[in-house]
């Protein structure tokens, strides 16, 4: 039996349109400016190539910080500077700036923000929701059809080690190229898509390289009230093509706030705890002697659940410092009509922001209602319960054990690699100094 | 001037025109550990550090003026924690939680971290933040293996209170392999949880307020008084200290100008805008940005602005400017409405760009890019500043 939700699919393009309409159209020149075979040639975008570090890695000298060199261009003002750019060219949708929001009173502080433009007044289309993995399908629309003006930039590692800007780059096909565009229907002021390998047109699910990539857009643009996240299908994706999502909100989210309870520290000195006293269950990954060793544990977990059919939602938060990863069935109970009426009104679809505690409505009323409980309720539908939670974990931590089994193995082959003074990959539990960068540092 | 020393002269300026330059001696002949914050200065550092704070951590005192409070936080230091710290901050409010701090070679040791703000009698500004700092130290036991976590003579004075260690209670999971082996002998090596006891908490308390009498009985010699408790409400175009924070992180030239007020005043200034144009802050907060126009200015750019103030749009105007001395440049400056989180326009924020200087590198962002990146950042601020339930809706 196959289980169906319908919604509404947001539009993140303005060149994203019905389903009729895209398998209608052909596949030959569009007469646009996208990202395929058919414009591509001679395309150029701005190019930030970030710094490959292994770690969160600086001067111990405080006074030395003052005088180091800035990098040329900092992520941050890139990402504002062209987001800004596209609002006064008015390719959003609305001005999500205009839009009402607030923080719910109470313990959490929920945050809620009353949007009536975001959400089309259109026929719901039908999504599968039992299948975590899906083929890409071409058909369907995905980000290479996409306007060349909704793309802001091309994003990916450096070859020297240093941050390096190219204003205007050549999209050089064989490199892979990854893009940063932006969400016509943003939640907030930012809100843009990371569409790792985007020529590769790969499917909705995670795989080491590409979380990797998330996790240094989130070290290099350093700033903790810029955080990325990710649904997996069945969990509010609405885009079978791989992407990740960021915005900026200089407020904490609810999940962030929420206590935790450790269960376990890796040999690689990742820390995984558990999510205390928050309407959804969850694991919270950190630390790592490597950022490489903090990614790899996370998007293991992902292909675990993945493998296993379970859905499942991703927060990157403190600037890749704490990983949330979060399990979630409430797709499956709309579709088997599990889900109150009264909760399914309100139309929200908790993807990874609502379940972070941002909650977007379109009703008046609801915002105006909006309060601990009612959200609270509205999570506690969303997450596994204990029983099937426990059972989740067990699988995450049985595929992390071997994943591990993996790096000891092939150890000697990680050591090729260059290696800095300062980082060391070998497992002593001697910590070396204090060590930290300027731009990660939260400043109080 | 480097930056650095420009910084320096601020706090230096800005901490004795409040108390008098005889402060500092006073707050000297307190022994205990605390900090002073400035959180009208960009980057909120530490304006003053006690002798015994810095004989703690083992800084000098030119190592920690200046910087931001986080340089005593490093890999150990409760992520969580430093959250409800910013909210504290963010909400003009005080705090008290256990936080793990590093001296200057790498040791970290748990502390009670108790921070209350001190307000500007007249006009109910925050002033300065005050942090003390108790550190919790306890007395060797028999049971669970725990130790003495450092030595005491690098701490004066501690009083030995108890630190209850959390259990937790819950049990790992038996992955033998995958756990790390425990090596508690390591001086770097710290415990996870840590409690401050009663005494302890009354004591940082009671430190707070020997400072703040202090630093009330000296500015009543500037006039300029301080209190505890907020007594009057900030006016209007207050600028909270965490949007004065956030704003000045922005490393562009820029102003924010209230539309509703009379005059359309400048409510904020960036110390770029007054480092190029000459001006103190005290001199330029309150006026018309028509102070920067002068005898060559067209007039007609300055019914332009007015108009694009009026009609809520984004705009860009290539005008000629005055600085302080006098001296004149071309200044393109863009406007553009800033809302707040009511969804309404709070500010215009004006950012400046002086036409001689368009230094760009082939490398670097164009200087309009960086303009909007100005307008985005400020945007941000604004919005999400404004929004928590109980932080002055600047």
């Amino acid at each position: 039996m196959m289980l169906r939700i319908k919604r509404v699919p947001t539009v993140v393009s303005n060149y994203q349109k019905d389903e009729t309409e895209e398998t209608a159209r052909r596949s030959g020149g569009c007469g646009k400016n996208c990202l395929r075979s058919c414009c591509i040639p001679g395309a150029k975008l701005p190019l930030y190539a970030f710094k490959k570090m292994d770690k969160i890695d600086g001067e111990n000298d405080v006074l030395a910080i003052e005088e180091k060199e800035p990098p040329v261009v900092f992520l941050d003002s890139l990402i504002l500077g062209e987001w800004e750019d596209r609002m006064q060219r008015g390719l959003f949708r609305y001005d999500v700036t205009a839009c009402e929001t607030k923080v719910i009173p109470g313990e959490y502080g929920f945050i809620a923000q009353l949007n009536e433009g975001r959400h089309l007044k259109k026929r719901p289309t039908e999504f599968r929701v039992d299948k975590v993995l899906q083929p890409f399908d071409g058909n369907k629309f995905n980000f290479t059809k996409v306007g060349q003006e909704e793309v802001l930039f091309q994003f990916e590692a450096s070859e020297d080690g240093e941050v390096q800007f190219y204003p205007s780059a050549h999209i050089d096909v064989e490199n892979a190229p990854s893009v940063v565009a932006i969400n016509v229907s943003p939640i907030e002021y930012g809100h843009v898509l990371l569409i790792p390998r985007i020529l590769e047109c790969l499917p909705q699910r995670i795989d080491r390289e590409s979380l990797l990539l998330a996790l240094y857009m989130a070290v290099e643009a350093g700033n903790p009230h810029f955080r990325l996240g990710y649904n997996s299908l069945g969990a509010f994706a609405t885009i079978n093509h791989l992407h990740f999502q960021a915005y900026y909100l200089a407020v904490p989210f609810p999940i962030e706030k929420a206590p935790t309870n450790k269960i376990a520290t890796l040999n690689d000195e990742v820390i995984i705890s558990e999510l205390l006293n928050y309407p959804v269950r969850g694991l919270v990954f950190e630390g790592g002697n490597t950022l490489q060793d903090l990614s790899d544990t996370v998007s293991d977990a992902c292909i675990c659940l993945q493998e296993n059919n379970i859905p499942y939602n991703v927060l990157i938060s403190d600037c890749g410092k704490r990983i949330f990863l979060l399990p979630q069935c409430y797709a499956e109970k709309q579709a088997l009509g599990e889900v109150s009426p009264e909760l399914l009104d309100t139309q929200v679809n908790p993807a990874v922001w609502e379940i972070s505690g941002h909650m977007v409505l379109k009703r008046r009323k609801d915002y105006d209602e909006a309060s601990d409980e009612n959200a609270w309720r509205l999570l506690a539908e969303v997450s596994l319960s204990d029983e099937r939670f426990c059972e989740v974990k067990e699988l995450i931590f049985e595929a992390i054990a071997n994943g591990e089994d993996s790096i000891e193995n092939t150890a000697d082959t990680m050591l090729k690699e260059p290696v800095e003074e300062k980082n060391t990959i070998a497992k002593s539990s001697e910590r070396t100094m204090v060590a930290r960068t300027q731009e990660c540092l939260v400043q109080l | 001037m480097s930056n650095m020393d420009s910084k320096l002269r601020l706090i230096q300026q800005s901490f004795n025109s409040r108390y008098s330059e005889w402060v500092r001696e006073a707050l000297d002949e307190l022994s205990d550990n605390f900090t002073i914050t400035d959180p009208s200065i960009s980057g909120h550092p530490l304006v003053f550090a006690s002798r015994s704070l810095l004989k703690m951590l083992s800084y000098s005192r030119e190592e920690v003026i200046g910087q931001n409070g986080n340089i005593f936080q490093g890999p150990k230091t409760n992520r969580r924690t430093v959250m409800e710290i910013r909210e504290a901050i963010r909400e003009e409010r005080g705090i008290q939680v256990n936080l793990v701090n590093y001296r200057k070679d790498g040791t970290p040791f748990w502390m009670l971290f108790h921070m209350s703000p001190v307000f500007g009698k007249e006009d109910g500004r925050v002033i300065h933040f005050v942090a003390v700092q108790v550190p919790i130290t306890r007395r060797q036991r028999g049971n669970g293996g725990v130790r003495l976590s450092e030595e005491a003579s690098g701490l004066n004075e501690i009083m030995f209170g108890s630190c209850r260690k959390e259990v937790d209670t819950n049990s790992v999971l038996e992955l033998g392999r995958v756990l790390s082996s425990d090596s508690s002998s390591n001086v770097l090596d710290i415990e996870e949880t840590c409690e401050a006891s009663d005494f302890e908490k009354r004591r940082a308390a009671n430190v707070f307020n020997s400072i703040l009498t202090v630093l009330t009985h000296y500015s009543e010699s500037t006039g300029r008084l301080v209190c505890g408790k907020r007594c009057s409400v900030p006016g209007v175009g207050y600028i909270s200290s965490s949007l004065n924070i956030s704003l000045g992180r922005i490393k562009q030239s820029f102003v924010l100008i209230d539309p509703h007020l009379p005059g359309l005043p400048i409510v904020y200034a960036s110390d770029a805008f007054l480092k190029l144009t000459g001006y103190d802050r005290h001199e330029i907060l309150g006026l018309n940005f028509a102070v920067l126009n002068g005898a060559d200015t067209n007039t007609s750019s300055e019914y332009q602005i007015q108009e694009i103030i009026q009609n809520e749009q984004a705009c860009t105007v290539r005008i000629v400017c005055y600085r302080k001395d006098k001296s004149s440049f071309w200044n393109s400056l863009h406007l553009s409405p800033v809302r707040n989180a009511s969804g309404k326009i709070a500010y215009f924020v004006g950012v400046q760009m002086e036409e001689e200087c368009k230094n760009m590198d082939r490398h670097g962002l164009s200087p309009e890019m960086r303009q909007l990146s100005t307008v985005g950042a400020v945007k941000v601020a604004v919005r999400s500043l404004s929004m928590a339930a109980g932080s002055s809706k600047s």
